[in-house]
């Protein structure tokens, strides 16, 4: 119990650091208007593909619908912060885009999850399609043209507490007797049902839960940005979240983070080179994949509770 | 005689044209070690997998007695049998190959222990002590069974009679009232045969359980089961105790074929 207390107060140690560093870069003017976007794209992206991570590295299923549920955020956010521009109509328009998100996700998933790979993959791709040309066509949401004009209700420190705040919910959700059973169910669905473990209900939890977080990347990424159009939620959107979660490996929370930074910042050094830029940013892709097929970190994971037992399990390893 | 737990009457799988087990009614008493023996192809696997429903069975019913009163199994799914008390291993191992050695005994667990959803995000008191019960019950189980030199390596790291070991385990680790065992000296040395013929004595004897035998090895069945059954072309060919069985001309006739 007191091993964990220190490990908890290590952690929040580490993200207040964090948070006073970029702090301390945006007072001495370390930071410009430039750099903070690609900051708070970084943070956004984190908290996207931390939850498409659950769904695909933790639960085994191949989604390609994130963007879907990520449109439900932004526009639940456009829409609602246009008549309440205050930041609790910003946060109250949040929790609304986090429920529709997993009553679609509820919808979509009882259904298709009980497809595998590929199938899977078209089946939440065409979920994703689904909502995009339903807001493509609606009133409400100026359909084609999209929103613009949402109040800037976010700042830089409104994505970094909410990526912390996410990252943690994810990680607590994975190392428990809940992720556990979602992890039994990528392992071998057979064995984890003789096992008394419902997987149709388990892949359900893993991917509601990942729509909702979806949803909260959606909503900063609206009132951040400030304007939003269906095309902005298309199927390259959703390949652009697998990309950082397969590049930093699947299964692997510290490894998403490092994937959303490296691309995040390869992103905007690469701004200098014009065109050369998407050829440089793909070769830089296939070179990873090539050299590193289970992503950067595999599924390795940060974790100072090990740092200690390291030396003992190695030894263990060799006897 | 003892009471029944699990009883299967007439029970019939058909896979299109093909009738894989015909007719079969088995019963399985409470605290008995029963063997399921017969040629490749007379249906033993597809019986486990009727009874745990796994696959589902055209006609016949099959009942499970608890202290509740007598409850169907007939169209449940797996996974509610596995929570009735029905648990299994598998003839070609399935262990979550990239979990840890106690995630495997622990995820056997899961419907013993409530832990809601929130506690588990925002980490509360009860939280912890639901997981140091999980984790210490596993641990006295991997104790018993000799695996706590293991319990932190990834079961895919396990020699192969290891493997087999965690599987009874994890099983158990479910409390179930009735074990099936697929095959479990496939592929095994005499020496670890012989561990697994003291591992199944020793399973019965400390968890008061039935256990169900599915074997080839004649040496390990006939030495630990109390009664048999003999299974040949989906249908039931004998029963009796191994004594009986081994004089049972039928049975020599299916195994070695008539005599010349």
């Amino acid at each position: 119990m007191k091993a964990n207390f220190k490990y908890n107060i290590f952690w929040l140690a580490v993200m207040i650091i964090g948070f006073v560093a970029i702090d301390a870069c945006e007072f001495l003017g370390i930071i410009n208007a430039f750099i903070e976007n690609m900051l708070v794209t970084i943070g956004i992206n984190i908290i996207l593909a931390t939850g498409l991570n659950l769904i695909i590295g933790f639960s085994g299923q191949f989604s390609l619908g994130h963007a879907g549920f990520m449109a439900i955020g932004a526009y639940a956010t456009g829409i609602m912060t246009q008549t309440i521009a205050t930041p609790l109509g910003f946060y109250l328009s949040m929790v609304v885009g986090i429920v529709i998100a997993m009553i679609a996700a509820l919808i979509v998933g009882i259904p298709t999850l009980r497809l595998r790979g590929d199938y899977l993959a078209i089946a939440t791709m065409g979920a994703a399609e689904i909502i995009r040309i339903l807001i493509n066509n609606l009133k409400i949401t100026n359909g084609a043209a999209g929103l613009f004009n949402i109040p800037p209700l976010v700042t830089w420190a409104t994505v970094y507490v909410l990526m912390c705040l996410t990252t943690i919910v994810t990680v607590n959700f994975i190392h428990s007797r809940n992720g556990r059973a979602i992890m039994s169910v990528r392992e071998d669905e057979i064995a984890a049902e003789a096992m008394g473990i419902n997987p149709t209900r388990w892949k359900l939890a893993a991917f509601v839960f990942g729509a909702g977080t979806a949803a909260i990347g959606g909503s900063l990424h609206a009132a951040y940005i400030q304007t939003i159009a269906p095309g902005d939620f298309n199927i390259m959107a959703s390949i652009a979240i697998l990309i950082i979660v397969v590049l930093g490996g699947v299964g692997s929370i510290t490894g998403t983070f490092v994937a959303a930074i490296v691309l995040g910042a390869l992103d905007t050094i690469l701004q200098n080179f014009g065109t050369l830029r998407m050829i440089i940013y793909s070769l830089a892709l296939i070179l990873i994949m090539i050299f590193k097929p289970s992503g950067l970190l595999g599924n390795w994971e940060l974790s100072f509770k090990r740092l200690g037992t390291h030396q003992r399990k190695e030894q263990s390893i060799h006897e | 005689m003892s009471s029944p737990l699990l009883t299967a009457q007439q029970i019939v799988k058909n896979f299109g044209g093909l009738t894989a087990v015909a007719n079969v009614s088995v019963h399985f008493d409470q605290n008995e070690l029963i063997g399921l023996i017969g040629p490749n192809g007379a249906g033993k696997t597809t019986l486990f997998n009727l009874l745990t429903g796994v696959t589902p069975v055209t006609s016949g019913a099959i009942s499970l007695y608890t202290d509740q009163g007598v409850q169907s199994l007939n169209g449940k799914r797996p996974a509610e049998i596995a929570q009735a008390g029905l648990s299994r291993t598998f003839q070609n191992i399935r262990l979550f190959k990239e979990l840890s050695v106690l995630d495997n005994v622990r995820i056997a667990m899961t419907n013993h222990y409530q832990e809601g959803f929130l506690a588990s995000i925002f980490r509360v008191p009860k939280f912890y002590r639901t997981e140091a019960d999980m984790t210490l019950a596993a641990q006295k189980l991997l104790a018993i069974f000799d695996l706590t030199s293991v319990a932190d390596q990834p079961a895919k790291n396990l020699p192969y009679g290891i493997q087999r070991r965690l599987e009874i385990v994890r099983a158990l680790a479910t409390k179930p009232k009735l074990l099936f065992l697929d095959e479990p000296a496939a592929g095994m040395n005499p020496e670890e045969t012989a561990d697994l013929t003291r591992l199944i004595r020793q399973v019965q004897h400390d968890f008061h359980i039935t256990i169900v035998l599915i074997e080839h090895d004649m040496s390990l069945v006939m030495n630990v089961v109390e009664r048999l059954y003999v299974l040949e072309h989906g249908a039931l060919l004998a029963e009796g105790t191994p004594n009986e069985i081994q004089h049972n001309p039928a049975v020599i006739k299916a195994y070695l074929g008539d005599e010349a």
